[in-house]
């Protein structure tokens, strides 16, 4: 297990060098001087534009620059933003909270459905309920999400009424963030109804968010079981007599799993993509709607520290699912 | 001497090969009915982006002031001057769906095949030469691949300027990856094989051995990825359009339509639910195919 970690790792450290060098280079790469767009400022005098340059350290030698920042990114400073002037980083984890909650809410929403629907048109194959399983999930696959986002809100927001349009929580309720996780928090401030109202706030999101992984899902969960259930452990099964539902559920889909943990963990990447279109059509506060506003507002360090941060977690999460899949699955170790 | 033409010798000439191999597709490709529907949908789409300019039956850029927001025909105050309404500056919807579908198959054609095209050289380059030339090709794949196709698009437009020239480079940047590394995957299982030897020992120089001898064997997997890459550059570029980032207004680009359309849904579901609907049903019937693709072209799944 140690030596497949370490091979792990041998492929993830010189891409994490590299994913640092695209986020250092993109801002020398923009047109235009890369002093005037960190500063923020168009006009400067020639003695001003010279300080920056030295506060910004644009003065020295590009090696020298990118070892800098590299160290700065490995003790967490990713530079300041041009708009609110926060460290980036802070910023960074206050808003990464709403999408971690909006992502594991889809998640869950897309197993708790996925795999199930994935099972049953496995079990049904070439039925009815198995072609419209499928046909279903295809169209979710296919989904313009933004898309998507907005006929929901069409169709429960606008006409039933049922859920409202944007945000974390309604302005009604006010309390400072203790974990960030706003269904927690809103239980921790005791106020009546703030539990609700985040609810409800988050579900038209998770929906949207989750579609695509729960189409993934099924697709991928029909695929392995069909697979599984050709395997002769599972005729001995069904042969010793055992009930169909002990021979699918035991025998059947533990194994059918393996691949789809994989499947699961590589959803990470989609949602993060995902979270950039769904935080942006519900003005949900997380770090998708952050990069959108901050490449409308040329707010480039921002969108240079995002960059490698994202980047940064889908590697930390594809690394620990391939860590799962060893455990799950020992042959893949040696 | 012998009367070659009189001995019923089953001479096949290439254009017969040819037919045979076509028809052999086609028959693989047809057991899949979702394949032939997703075919169908698809020539019609093509029909109709380029027969816009005849069918469509007002032009697209045209504002009329007097008719704005007006809904479908079927609803109380539609008209059948505008079959499927206006939008918020009195557009025909129609006209700019028609007109919609030539740049969102021009799109998918544009970015697949600067994708599949750079994706196939570097992936010959990688697989071929191997050593370290291969390793830090593949390296800055990896990298390319460890961000979210989307957000790496988007900061590359905010780098090279909005536009849907730009977006399209973008996303075709973003998803050539995939074709290297199929390319390359292929290159390293036939290039020791026999008929590859074979050709290099008669001389065959390093291109031709590429693109002549090996690439040809490597073309299954890479027409099923091409048709996977036509439909997430469409969805991609609509989303590009729909931030703001991709084409931009007024080209009646499907998504920078709903970009535009956005404020008005609660007012005008038309103008938001059509353009939505044209990507989806694009994207479907691509992905339709694409899933057939891959039945008829994966040996593996083939039965005989």
């Amino acid at each position: 297990m140690l030596r497949f970690l370490l091979g792990r790792l041998a492929v993830l450290i010189p891409t994490f060098i590299g994913v640092s060098i695209i986020a250092f280079s993109f801002i020398r790469l923009l047109p235009g001087d890369p002093v005037q767009l960190m500063s923020g400022e168009r006009v400067m005098s020639p003695e001003r534009y010279e300080k920056m340059s030295r506060e910004l350290g644009f003065d020295r030698p590009m090696v020298v620059q990118y070892l800098d920042y590299l160290g700065g990114v490995l003790s967490g400073d990713l530079g300041v933003s041009l708009v609110t002037k926060q460290p980036i980083f802070d910023q960074f984890l206050t808003l990464f909270p709403a999408t971690v909650e909006l992502s594991l809410g889809a998640i869950i929403f897309a197993v708790l459905i996925g795999i199930p629907a994935g099972v049953v048109a496995a079990v049904r194959r070439g039925s009815f309920i198995d072609q419209s399983i499928m046909g279903t999930a295809l169209i979710g696959y296919s989904m313009p999400i933004f898309w998507w986002g907005l006929l929901l809100i069409i169709l429960f927001s606008g006409i039933l009424g049922w859920t409202p349009v944007s945000g974390r929580i309604s302005l009604l309720y006010f309390f400072p963030p203790v974990t960030g996780f706003m269904l927690i928090d809103s239980v921790l401030s005791g106020q009546k109804g703030a539990f609700q109202s985040a609810v409800s706030h988050l579900i038209l999101p998770t929906i949207v968010l989750g579609t695509i992984p729960l189409a993934v899902i099924a697709r991928q969960t029909r695929s392995a079981m069909l697979e599984v259930l050709s395997e002769d452990y599972v005729r001995t099964a069904r042969a010793k007599g055992l009930p169909p539902s002990r021979v699918i559920g035991l025998h059947a889909l533990r194994n059918a799993m393996i691949p789809v943990v994989t499947t699961i963990g590589l959803q990470v990447g989609v949602m993060l993509a995902g979270a950039i279109l769904t935080e942006t059509i519900f003005s949900w506060p997380g770090i998708g709607k952050w990069m959108v506003d901050s490449v409308f507002r040329r707010d480039y360090p921002v969108i240079q520290g995002g960059l490698l941060l994202i980047a940064g977690i889908i590697m930390i999460v594809n690394l620990l699912v391939d860590l799962l899949y060893g455990l799950l699955n020992p042959r893949i170790r040696h | 001497m012998t009367d070659t033409s009189s001995t019923p010798v089953a001479v096949t000439t290439q254009g017969e090969v040819r037919r045979s191999a076509f028809s052999e597709f086609w028959y693989y490709f047809s057991v899949n009915r979702g394949a032939v529907i997703g075919f169908w949908v698809f020539v019609i789409l093509v029909v109709l982006a380029i027969l816009a300019p005849v069918i469509a039956p007002h032009a697209p850029q045209i504002q009329n002031r007097d008719a704005v927001l007006v809904p479908p025909f079927w609803e109380a105050t539609g008209t059948w001057t505008y079959p499927l309404g206006t939008d918020q500056v009195g557009r025909d919807m129609l006209s700019r769906l028609l007109y919609g579908a030539q740049f969102s198959l021009f799109i998918g054609l544009f970015v697949t095949t600067l994708a599949l095209t750079g994706g196939i050289i570097i992936g010959l380059i990688a697989g071929y030469s191997r050593g370290w030339v291969d390793t830090v090709i593949m390296r800055i794949m990896d990298v390319i691949l460890a961000f979210p196709s989307l957000l790496l698009a988007l900061v590359l437009v905010a780098v090279l300027g909005p536009g849907l020239m730009n977006a399209m480079i973008a996303i075709a940047l973003v998803l050539q990856p995939h074709f290297v590394r199929l390319t390359r995957a292929s290159v390293l299982a036939e290039k020791d094989k026999d008929y590859v030897i074979a050709s290099r020992v008669a001389g065959a120089g390093h291109l031709r051995l590429m693109f002549l001898t090996i690439l040809p064997n490597c073309t299954a997997p890479l027409i099923v990825q091409a048709a996977l890459s036509f439909s997430s550059a469409i969805l991609d570029a609509a989303a590009l359009g729909f931030l703001g980032m991709g084409a931009q207004p007024p080209t009646p680009e499907w998504g920078t339509m709903l970009a535009e359309a956005r404020e008005f849904i609660l007012r005008a579901w038309w103008v938001v639910t059509f353009p939505g609907l044209a990507i989806l049903v694009t994207v479907l019937a691509i992905n339709l195919m694409g899933d057939g693709l891959r039945d008829a072209l994966d040996p593996k799944l083939k039965k005989s």
